[in-house]
């Protein structure tokens, strides 16, 4: 649309005329001297970023600006949000609209490598699958030839689902639009078959739809979606910040440390308590951030098991089970290398 | 070289000691050719300091992405298209569709504009009101909106294609309407040429009609004859060669139509969100034309008993298309322009195919948006060269 082609054509501007050394470096002191860190999110997908009635942005992936907004200013609440397309958001990113980029966005090789920019980890390990009318009775995503499937642009999931119907020697109709929620409602009306994103966000928009028992996810999951908090290359120390925010969080949960225990835990004599909460001098100068970096992460938004309860997890209605998602100790994936 | 200029040039030869700085015309060059360095030398900073910044940081740059493969789908192309096809072939199919919707939009959209123009001038006082009534109504509504309205309000409530409404082989459903489609056979060739003769007979017959109308003032039905002609000689054709064509017939199949061709419904908003947009200016750009010619014109054509039908072909039109052609070519370039607006409902045109998917995949912004900045400059200017040696056809020739 009109506001993306500005976008981009204003990245192409901010490229062509900024000096060579304004985006060497200097996120952190620009976050600093604004008072605030500028998000990129998504215009609205329950359960990882999306408005509540009152305004306010809540989500997995918002909890991540949170934390890193919370360890740099010491206040979780000095965060922008910047809705963003998906088609809009590494052009944001690169024209330094906004500092990170925590958006349900794929770790890929070819974005890693080839679009400035890096991957701060891992928030949610996700995996695409297909939305289909339960009364079609349709048992496997092999039996979709022929199908009209609604996706969102510019996303893996595109790629994906191309890879997917071609090796297995299916057609396919794509209808391609420009958020998630045009795709969805376009499900809902019947303009496609099917639907498919990544299943996470898939059983956020089921939610939203007219009749949500009339809608089932096919049992394939065709794709691995890592999905994480993004920032430009060429800045290593805010690349660190970023990193370190969401181990951090990582950390408290596989050590027990919530928001609600963690004034107790201060005094805690556990060590590896005692450096995340910042009892251990010097472990944050490398960052450029206050020593209880930690200690703000843990108190203002709470460890990553909190985050993931209240916004995806059983206490959110998406009910999404741990999975994948849970604690390397517990059958997960989540490994937070050692905060020493 | 202006007259002037040739003037101070003789007044410099006949005083040589004149200093060149003191000469107007050698000045002139002088600051014309800093200011075409100055331009230079700003482009080249553009352009270095924009491929420092991207290798600063780390952005890949070239176009040799158009070569790699795209690995998407497009629900709509003019030309062979799959998954495996390349970056460069999404950017074919993008302007393909681009230009398809435009072209659509600006046969339709004059021929609504002109009738609605014409028809606020009309006597008739229900006809003149309802024509005000729609040119009042869709010009004043953004066009986003207009378009909104068509996909989502207007054809999302058709029915799914198990229910589709069902007429002369065709069948109308919430996916588009999916419609027998021509498959030509051998033999086929002799039609097009039949057509090709039937054009070119119609031409030299026009010229002849109005020759000998000059000279002997007699009127030739030319128009009739060439509509004759150009339907009747290739029909004729066709029987001749035996009928060379089939009709592939769209069949309901698993989930969708197959076979036949399908109007997608995208297309289908946008055609109609830009036909009537576009169509109220044009209406506007038409009354203010006929508006224009004097009345005078008229009394004199009825004082020469000219028929209602032949002064507003002959003396009329004529005189209006004058003032109707610039405004009209901006209206065209609007038209074009507007059509990127598809992205928002899926329509895949370019710049949702390849300024919108094909960017976001490869990540290269700068070469992807100019090049889609380049074909709409391309197509607006291809518009207007065409659209000046129109309006110069048309102009007031002074005898």
């Amino acid at each position: 649309m009109f506001k993306k082609s500005l976008l981009a054509t204003a990245t192409t501007l901010s490229i062509a005329l900024a000096s060579t050394t304004a985006f060497a470096a200097g996120t952190l002191d620009s976050v600093k001297e604004r008072g605030h860190l500028q998000c990129g999110v998504t215009s609205g997908v329950p359960g990882f970023s999306v408005p509540d009635d009152k305004g306010n942005w809540k989500g997995l992936d918002v909890d991540v600006c949170r934390a890193v907004a919370a360890a740099v200013l010491g206040d979780a609440s000095k965060v922008k949000y910047i809705p963003l397309t998906a088609k809009e958001r590494f052009t944001a990113l690169a024209s330094g609209e906004i500092d990170v980029l925590s958006r349900v966005t794929t770790w890929t090789l070819s974005r890693d490598t080839q679009l400035g920019i890096n991957f701060a980890g891992v928030t949610y390990y996700d995996g695409q699958g297909f939305l289909v009318k339960k009364d079609l009775g349709l048992k496997s995503v092999k039996e979709l030839d022929g199908a009209t499937i609604c996706v969102q642009s510019g996303t893996t999931t595109e790629l994906n689902m191309a890879d997917y119907f071609r090796t297995h020697g299916l057609q396919h109709t794509p209808v391609v639009f420009d958020t998630n929620e045009q795709a969805a409602t376009s499900f809902d009306t019947g303009r496609c078959d099917a639907f498919t994103t990544d299943l996470s966000q898939a059983y956020g928009l089921r939610t939203r739809m007219s009749n949500p028992d009339s809608v089932v996810a096919l049992p394939e999951v065709i794709s691995k979606e890592p999905l994480g908090p993004v920032v430009r290359q060429g800045d290593d120390q805010w690349f660190n910040i970023v990193k370190w925010s969401l181990n951090a969080m990582i950390t408290a949960e596989e050590l027990g440390v919530t928001s609600a225990n963690v004034d107790q835990k201060k005094s805690d004599n556990n060590p590896n308590v005692q450096r995340l909460l910042g009892g251990s001098e010097g472990l944050a100068k490398g960052m450029g951030i206050g020593e209880d970096w930690g200690y703000q992460i843990v108190k203002q938004v709470g460890n990553y098991g909190e985050s993931f309860d209240r916004n995806v997890g059983m206490g959110s209605p998406l009910k999404i089970d741990r999975g994948l998602n849970a604690q390397w100790n517990q059958g997960g994936l989540l490994y937070s290398p050692p905060i020493r | 070289m202006p007259p002037d200029l040739q003037k101070d040039k003789g007044a410099a030869s006949s005083a040589p000691e004149v200093k060149f700085w003191n000469d107007p015309g050698k000045r002139a060059l002088l600051f014309q050719g800093l200011l075409v360095a100055a331009i230079l030398l700003f482009a080249w900073f553009i352009i270095s300091n924009t491929l420092n910044n991207l290798e600063q940081r780390g952005i890949t740059t070239g176009f040799s992405f158009l070569s790699e493969t795209a690995g998407f789908g497009i629900p709509m192309s003019l030309i062979e298209y799959s998954e495996a096809s390349s970056y460069g072939r999404t950017f074919v199919v993008g302007l393909l569709n681009t230009i398809l919707v435009s072209v659509l939009g600006i046969i339709a959209a004059t021929i609504l504009g002109f009738i609605m123009g014409i028809a606020r001038l009309s006597d008739n006082w229900l006809v003149a009101k309802l024509s005000s009534l729609y040119i009042e109504i869709f010009r004043n509504i953004p066009l986003l909106l207009q378009i909104f309205f068509w996909y989502f309000a207007v054809l999302r409530t058709l029915p799914s294609p198990r229910q589709s409404i069902e007429f002369l082989g065709s069948y109308l459903n919430i996916r588009g309407l999916s419609m027998p489609a021509p498959v030509l056979e051998d033999g086929f060739g002799l039609v097009g040429i039949a057509l090709v003769i039937a054009v070119v007979a119609s031409v030299l017959l026009s010229r002849w009609g109005h020759k000998r109308q000059d000279e002997t003032g007699q009127i030739l039905p030319t128009g009739w004859i060439s509509f004759g002609l150009i339907i009747g000689l290739p029909l004729l054709a066709f029987f001749a060669a035996g009928m060379p064509l089939s009709l592939d017939h769209p069949e309901l199949r698993g989930f969708n139509f197959r076979g036949g061709m399908t109007l997608l419904p995208e297309l289908v908003a946008l055609w109609l969100a830009l036909t009537i947009y576009t169509g109220t200016f044009i209406a506007e750009t038409v009354r203010a034309g006929i508006l224009a010619v004097p009345h005078g014109q008229l009394e004199a054509a009825s004082a020469l008993g000219l028929p209602k039908t032949r002064t507003l072909r002959l003396i009329i039109i004529p005189q209006a298309m004058r003032v109707i052609i610039p405004p009209l070519t901006s209206q065209y370039l609007n038209l074009t322009k507007n059509s990127s607006l598809a992205t928002a409902i899926g329509y895949p045109d370019l710049v949702a195919v390849f300024a919108g998917t094909t960017l976001n995949q490869t990540g290269q912004a700068i070469e992807v948006i100019t090049m889609t900045m380049a074909v709409y400059l391309t197509l607006s200017i291809l518009t207007s060269i065409f659209m000046n040696w129109y309006n110069k056809r048309m102009s007031l020739v002074e005898r």
